[in-house]
């Protein structure tokens, strides 16, 4: 069994790396409790906190934090009718959060996620980990065995070419989860009191050609490199399917940043995810994107951007177009998903317009 | 062909076992961090018996262990995986790092135990150390190939590139054939062997093949109809020679090499 770190009498970070230049995004529902045990790690940074359901709650933040919130009446005022890309009902609703952000890096963490313990007893700033990840290069052209070659105490191995060890930059940085896995809900079933108790002490590249499943719970990204790929879907009130919201967005990634050459790393930093979700409720959530993953994976796995797609937001709209083309035959569903993920895209370039000279 | 380093191929070719375990021999077994003894050969045991995922990645790594499963996002479809073909373990202490590295870093030691196993995915290349390596005999015994050598080649490690060259061939064979190459634990202690100031003195001919070998394998297509491992190093060898026999004499005689030792093997292993 392993416990959640006891964070009392930590001090605050005296030294907050990027501070700012860092957005932390929270969706919410319930409560912000849990940044409570955050608070050494994460205090010094700018939260902002996309509410979801019912707009009139009020969500209470905990004293010191500094935070913009946002809940469904703010995304409508501020998007207008291209609000119909944000998920309602659903915690997809965070990327809203990505697109209003002035910051380079955003973090995002899942509001039952407490600090964890490394072996040594020791908590985990999951926060200053995401950073060393994203300001180090990748390297997915060439696999090194002892993973992450510019960590002290490592390096690359012999045989790897010389010509490949600068890398490429890090454009997002995926965390794991002691405690509750993140598992599908058919997995949940057969294994309901599985925790993960294994620390893997490893930070790796993700080789480029190689697709995986991103989770949401604990990730980090550099705006400003992927920022516009990281749309979460359609997913929730209204929609056929849920709990396909960082998994889309992970493939998305995925593709665009080998097409870009560059790096997602997933490993290290580990945080303890304290709640399991329902999975009789997971299960109708997900069972249709169970079936359609089977399309959906060799769709990505042979998607070729093409050349002239040099910004993400072009590589993008182009993605949509052959999701509408290749995947409306699976379901209308796919039809309206692309739609969403150009209005994503215009929705984003209206909020964030390039800078004039 | 089996001269230095390359000894150990003799052993590989004359073996009538399933599985091979091969260790360098100023490697001994490591300690986890619990202080418990690695058995290495039982590990590497266990990574060849079960599948290997190479088609798509697992975030918490080895999906069949105890304690983990595939995540949510893993397609069902995929989730019987491939025969395993090989093992790459790892070594604590002494990596496998190259001489100018090491000179850099004297001092320098592996003290991280990462306690995961993990497939390497389909298409990615990789540097397979032979230091710590277990493999599928009746799998894909002949793609193992002691071929390539370097001029100057010596007696440490940090003075040849033969497990390199065949770690290469190894993975862009698996990978056609449909086989799942494991890479991380187990670990072991590796020594203090040679002197990797001593072996900058010798101009590294390694760097040189490593960088034209990456471009090739990566481009390289083997034909569909090599379906089995023989065909496979065949076709290989063929493709070295015409493409990068001209860069280096060392390549001309590593598919040379590459194309007896499965007249060798299949002479060897020939039943009757």
């Amino acid at each position: 069994m392993v416990d959640p770190a006891n964070t009392v009498g930590i001090p605050v970070n005296p030294t907050p790396l990027l501070k700012d230049e860092l957005d932390i995004v929270i969706p919410t529902i319930r409560n912000l409790d849990f940044l409570e045990m955050w608070r050494p790690f994460l205090q010094p940074y700018h939260l902002i906190i996309v509410q979801d359901g019912d707009p009139t709650k009020k969500i209470h933040v905990p004293e010191g934090y500094d935070y913009e919130l946002y809940n469904r009446n703010d995304i409508n005022r501020i998007l207008g009718p291209k609000a119909s890309c944000i998920s309602f009902k659903d915690s997809a609703c965070r990327c809203f959060g990505y697109m209003v952000s002035k910051k380079k890096y955003i973090f995002t963490i899942d509001d039952d996620c407490f600090v964890a313990k490394d072996p040594a007893g020791k908590a985990v700033n999951a926060l200053e980990q995401h950073i060393k990840n994203l300001l180090c290069p990748s390297t997915p052209l060439f696999f090194n065995t002892l993973y992450d070659p510019y960590r002290e105490g490592a390096d690359f191995v012999r045989g790897y070419p010389f010509s490949l060890r600068e890398g490429v930059s890090t454009a997002v940085s995926h965390g794991l989860w002691l405690n509750i896995p993140d598992y599908d809900a058919p997995t949940q079933l057969v294994k309901p009191k599985e925790r993960n108790t294994r620390y893997v002490d490893a930070v790796m590249t993700i080789p480029k050609g190689t697709l995986f499943p991103m989770c949401g719970m604990n990730l980090a990204f550099d705006r400003d490199l992927i920022g516009p790929a990281m749309y979460f879907g359609l997913m929730g009130d209204g929609q056929p399917i849920g709990r396909y919201d960082d998994m889309w967005a992970g493939w998305c990634i995925k593709v665009i940043c080998d097409h870009l050459g560059l790096g997602v790393k997933t490993g290290l930093p580990y945080i303890y995810h304290s709640k399991a979700s329902n999975p009789f409720v997971n299960l109708k959530k997900e069972y249709k994107g169970i079936f359609w993953q089977e399309d959906i994976i060799p769709f990505f796995q042979n998607v070729k951007l093409s050349k002239e797609a040099t910004t993400v937001q072009q590589c993008y709209i182009e993605l949509s177009k052959m999701v509408k083309e290749k995947l409306s035959s699976l379901d209308p569903y796919f039809d309206k998903l692309a739609d969403a993920m150009v209005t994503w895209i215009e929705a984003w370039d209206e909020l964030n317009p390039p800078a004039t000279a | 062909m089996f001269s230095g380093y390359s000894c150990r191929y003799f052993g590989y070719l004359v073996s009538k076992k399933k599985y091979i375990v091969s260790i360098d021999d100023d490697c001994v077994p490591a300690k986890d961090p619990k202080g418990v003894l690695v058995d290495a050969v039982s590990q590497h045991v266990t990574n060849l018996e079960n599948p290997a995922t190479p088609l798509f990645f697992n975030t918490l790594y080895d999906p069949y262990c105890e304690g983990a499963d595939f995540v949510r996002g893993y397609p069902f479809s995929l989730r019987s995986g491939v025969p395993c073909a090989a093992s790459c373990g790892l070594w604590l202490n002494l990596a496998d790092l190259d001489a100018p590295t090491q000179a850099l870093k004297t001092e320098q030691r592996n003290t991280s135990y990462v306690d995961a196993v993990m497939t390497v995915p389909l298409k990615a290349m990789l540097p397979i150390s032979g230091i710590n390596i277990a493999f599928n005999r009746e799998l894909v015994g002949p793609a193992l190939v002691p071929a390539l050598r370097i001029a100057g080649e010596g007696k440490v490690r940090w003075e040849t590139l033969e497990d390199v060259w065949c770690g290469m061939c190894l993975k862009h064979i698996s990978d056609h054939l449909g086989y799942g190459v494991k890479t991380g634990l187990p670990y072991v202690w590796r020594n203090e062997r040679g002197d990797a100031v001593e072996s900058l003195r010798k101009k590294w001919e390694g760097m040189k093949l490593m960088e034209k070998s990456v471009p090739f394998f990566e481009a390289l297509k083997l034909p569909e109809s090599a379906v089995s491992v023989e065909d496979c190093v065949v076709e290989l060898a063929k493709a070295v020679k015409e493409q990068l026999g001209s860069d280096d004499p060392a390549f001309t005689q590593a598919a040379d090499a590459m194309v007896k030792w499965v007249q060798l093997w299949n002479s060897v292993n020939s039943s009757g």
